[in-house]
């Protein structure tokens, strides 16, 4: 990058369709991991009304989005610094009033991230789980969208309703794929391999004439480790709590391909 | 209980109820606890005006211990138990009131979005309501009125509330309630009032029919209590619209993903090359 260029953080957005399969473990994780790479990084909670990056960093927000929106603060005020190195921007759970899409909050949501865009080198936005207006909106602002799945067969399915959804509504044609506790390995490349099969038959005949198959790429698998949930109990962060468990090393190997 | 702490309190210890009279007026109104002694409940309660609850209480028909019988807390808790009860409930039909729906509805948000539960807000308004009053009158009126919402008790699971939203209109919120219920418990909600028959002096009944609007929470999403009330009240304005003594219920979206989708999702052999 050449000093007169304006620096622009590569944003990315973290979906799963299905709640509860670690999306925001993986935000946080990914973000402390990109931090170590000596990358600028801030999680955006774009899970507005769900917050639950707090709980997973052990934060106590007393200024969050929700502050910056009513006017109440300033968005510097709002950005907090996390355990691992990052920043973090909460929604905190007084949005909830947000959870529908309207114009405004549109507006604040692309103001708040063109602010923030040129002092960073990674945005990662947590959205909710579910496909709302609100998800496909934090989506669509992001220049890159990594789908969260699981093994488990309701998680697939989800994760495979949002994919056919940006597929066909925000017309993305690469999407990142990681696979939370996976049992053994290769078993991410097997259910990348599955979706991709799927999105080839019933997807892409859906695309306007002409339209290229959506491809998903797999960046990693996370197994399926204790020490997860040893780090979430103690409220801290895997790749620093337990930096040499196969969960940590995985989320490492995913920053590595976001920021080789 | 409103007890008011003075930062400087006067000197007023061993003898509150005595002095009563010598402090400034807006005080008076309010028990007063010296900070420095333990709390005299027996003493703190003698001070109290109750009158205007005892009223409010007698009114409703809510019973309570007899005073001598208890002691002073436990009594003062009845009195407070009973009051909160009495400040929750529609005083005429019994239901309850729009200030615990609201609060059912802010509980029952938070549940939906984080368990990904379904979970049904009907809107229930009496169809052609201002007939009745004016042909019959107003006291008809009320009996209608608590004929509906019995009609309504009637209908629900312990779980779910039902309440008086306001002049005609009840809503219910039904947790746990998927989406392929919610046709039939909104018909089985309208046959129940249309079968019922309102006595509203001897030898006369009327009956009356509700139009009812349904909506569900959309499931993973924090949705917002006017939002969610606003989407039932549409479609029970369709209801309205389409002829009244109807249910219409806003159609949730169908899952995105297809019998044939899921079974080419997991329906291969691919797994097996794992094993």
């Amino acid at each position: 990058m050449s000093s007169t260029e304006v620096r622009r953080a590569r944003i990315m957005a973290l979906t799963s369709g299905k709640g509860g399969v670690g999306k925001t473990f993986l935000s946080a994780n990914l973000a402390a991991a990109l931090a170590r790479r000596g990358k600028k990084v801030l999680v955006l909670d774009a899970d507005l009304g769900l917050a639950n990056l707090d709980v997973v960093l052990n934060l106590h927000p007393k200024i969050t989005l929700h502050d910056v929106f009513t006017g109440k603060c300033h968005l510097e005020d709002a950005i907090l610094p996390a355990p691992g190195g990052f920043s973090v921007l909460l929604a905190g759970s007084g949005l909830v009033e947000y959870s529908r899409l309207t114009p405004e909050v549109r507006e604040q949501l692309q103001r708040i991230i063109d602010t923030l865009a040129p002092r960073f080198d990674h945005i990662l936005l947590d959205t909710g789980a579910g496909i709302s207006d609100v998800v496909l909106y934090a989506v669509s602002l992001a220049d890159d969208v990594l789908v969260l799945a699981t093994p488990e067969p309701t998680s697939m399915t989800d994760a495979y309703a949002t994919i056919k959804v940006l597929a066909t509504q925000q017309q993305r044609r690469a999407i990142r794929l990681v696979v939370n506790q996976v049992g053994r390995i290769g078993e991410g490349k097997v259910i990348r391999n599955q979706l991709q099969l799927v999105v080839d038959k019933f997807v892409v005949p859906m695309l306007p004439e002409g339209g290229a198959a959506p491809a998903l790429e797999l960046i990693g698998e996370v197994p399926l480790d204790p020490a997860v949930r040893e780090a979430v109990q103690k409220r801290q962060l895997l790749v620093e709590m337990l930096p040499g468990s196969a969960a940590a090393q995985a989320v490492e190997a995913i920053a590595a391909k976001i920021a080789p | 209980m409103g007890r008011v702490r003075l930062p400087n309190p006067p000197d007023f210890a061993g003898c509150p109820a005595a002095r009563l009279d010598r402090i400034p007026a807006p005080f008076a109104q309010l028990p007063f606890v010296h900070p420095q002694t333990e709390p005299a409940s027996t003493e703190d309660a003698a001070v109290l005006r109750l009158a205007p609850a005892m009223q409010l209480l007698a009114q409703s028909g809510r019973e309570l211990p007899d005073r001598r019988s208890v002691t002073p807390v436990v009594w003062m808790q009845a009195v407070i138990d009973a009051l909160c009860e009495l400040s929750s409930r529609d005083p005429l039909t019994g239901l309850a009131n729009r200030r615990q729906f609201e609060t059912a509805l802010a509980s029952e948000i938070d549940r939906v979005a984080r368990a990904g539960e379904p979970a049904l807000v009907l809107m229930i308004d009496i169809d052609h309501f201002k007939k009745v009053n004016d042909t019959h009158g107003h006291s008809a009126g009320d009996l209608v009125l608590k004929g509906v919402a019995q009609a309504l008790h009637d209908c629900i699971r312990p779980m779910d509330t039902v309440a008086r939203f306001g002049g005609e209109e009840f809503a219910m919120i039904l947790p746990n309630c998927p989406p392929s219920f919610g046709s039939t418990v909104a018909e089985r909600v309208r046959m129940k009032v249309q079968n019922r028959a309102v006595a509203i002096s001897p030898g006369q009944q009327v009956h009356v029919t509700v139009s009812i609007g349904g909506a569900f929470a959309p499931q993973w999403v924090r949705s917002s209590a006017p939002l969610w009330i606003e989407r039932a009240d549409q479609q029970l304005y369709r209801a309205k619209a389409e002829g009244r003594n109807r249910a219409c219920l806003e159609q949730p979206t169908v899952s995105l993903v297809s019998a044939e989708e899921k079974g080419l999702l997991f329906g291969t052999s691919q797994f097996a090359e794992l094993e």
